[in-house]
């Protein structure tokens, strides 16, 4: 599905990485393991087309990412540090206007997804009143509405309690097994029932998945 | 997701403008300030310059044009802000659906929300400022087809400068220069009505101006949005 080929990246001349090779398929997962600083959230932005000044090349589905952008998008869904959640918008408010930007009413699937994600009758509630967990919760509902094959994920632990956490490895397995391909990066130590490739971008060449 | 259908263009338009309504109810200082800077600062004119009718109503179609260019150059800073802030703003731009539609859509609802009522009020300021009845009809159908392209061209600026903390200053930098010919033309044909001259060649080029904003600066507005995330 995703192709990186000989990817360099530097920030405030620092080598971020470089040669950087990997080819994530469906089924796949992939964590990407680092430092801070060392070009986590940097390399899921390039993957994104977020972040452009970087060499080489990503390929989609076979072409080059920037010639198949629309296919891309169409088929990704990415979570970044900030949870893309007005705070004075309800949940189901943030959530229709998620359905709709990417091109589908979902009136119907918003509280089976919020449901999905224990905030049962939280459809009509403010974010600003929701704890952090909670807003990281009505943020992670976003990829049970959209139909995408590629999750990208930066830190989708953060600020979530010790069932959140369970139910939601729980739920990237499920979505791995079912064919989906999944790239993500976090510091908590993940208990998958998929197997997990690793990208490690503080000892590179040493983990690569092929 | 077998309950989820997929929308039109339209419908995701729609969308966008209902959020951004939304959003406008809930926090009205977006609404209210803009149209209480536009009302304190011309009421202040005839306070500070005297209240003579002969010279307010030579200088009245200049201190509402200018006065409402920077209620509008202030507001543009609600625009992108927040998406820029929460991360909206990466999905916004990582949508599959066009860029292009969705930036028009909240330009234009943002026009709703700031302009409008400023539109609204300028017929009763203009009496406030003693300006002949038949310049009246001109200064709206003015400050209508004008404040669009100011709106669209204050989203470049916003856009090229939401990932800077303090922008104000950069953004009337960057932005009034590009302000200066519709403020030109606006007064021009203002003042055209009320010498008693024709003035809808000059509706017309503001027009012209419009139609080339529409199509233009949304594609400016994302390229400098995605210079603003990278």
């Amino acid at each position: 599905m995703l192709e990186v080929k000989d990817l360099y990246c530097e920030r405030d001349d620092r080598v971020l990485f470089q040669h950087l090779d990997f080819h994530l398929s469906a089924g796949q997962a992939i964590q990407v393991q680092g430092a801070n600083g060392s070009g986590k959230t940097t390399l899921l932005r390039i993957l994104c087309g977020l972040n452009r000044d970087f060499q080489g090349d990503i390929f989609w589905q076979g072409k080059p990412i920037q010639k198949n952008q629309g296919d891309f998008r169409q088929n990704v869904f990415y979570l970044g540090h900030t949870p893309a959640i007005n705070k004075t918008l309800s949940a189901s408010e943030n959530l229709r206007w998620f359905c709709a930007s990417r091109g589908m009413a979902g009136s119907d699937g918003i509280t089976e997804a919020l449901a999905a994600f224990n905030l049962q009758g939280y459809d009509d509630v403010p974010c600003y009143m929701m704890s952090a967990g909670q807003q990281r919760r009505v943020s992670l509902a976003r990829m049970k509405l959209v139909p995408a094959g590629l999750w990208i994920l930066d830190e989708p632990f953060t600020a979530l309690d010790k069932r959140g956490v369970s139910e939601l490895e729980n739920m990237l397995s499920a979505f791995v097994t079912s064919g989906g391909a999944l790239l993500l990066t976090t510091h908590h130590p993940l208990q998958m029932a998929c197997p997990l490739d690793i990208i490690d971008l503080d000892h590179p060449g040493a983990g690569e998945a092929s | 997701m077998s309950t989820i259908a997929p929308m039109g263009l339209g419908a995701v338009m729609g969308a966008t403008m209902r959020r951004e309504m939304l959003l406008a109810l809930r926090s009205p200082g977006d609404v209210i300030n803009p149209l209480m800077f536009f009302v304190i600062a011309v009421t202040l004119f005839p306070l500070g310059g005297g209240a003579e009718s002969n010279f307010l109503s030579s200088i009245a179609s200049g201190v509402i044009w200018v006065t409402a260019l920077l209620a509008i150059m202030f507001s543009m800073d609600s625009l992108f802000r927040a998406d820029y802030e929460d991360g909206s703003l990466e999905q916004l731009l990582m949508s599959p659906q066009p860029l292009y539609f969705l930036l028009l859509a909240k330009v234009f609802s943002h026009w709703l929300v700031a302009c409008l009522p400023i539109i609204v009020l300028a017929p009763v300021f203009a009496s406030m400022l003693s300006m002949p009845e038949v310049a009246r009809l001109p200064l709206v159908l003015s400050l209508l087809v004008g404040t669009p392209i100011l709106c669209l061209l204050g989203a470049i600026g916003m856009a090229l400068t939401v990932g800077l903390s303090r922008s104000g200053l950069l953004l009337a930098v960057l932005v009034l220069p590009l302000y200066i010919p519709v403020l030109v033309f606006g007064t021009g044909m203002v003042e055209a009505a009320q010498g008693g001259l024709p003035y809808t060649g000059l509706l017309a080029l503001l027009g012209a101006i419009l139609i080339l904003a529409i199509c233009l600066s949304p594609l400016a507005i994302a390229a400098a949005l995605r210079i603003s995330v990278n």
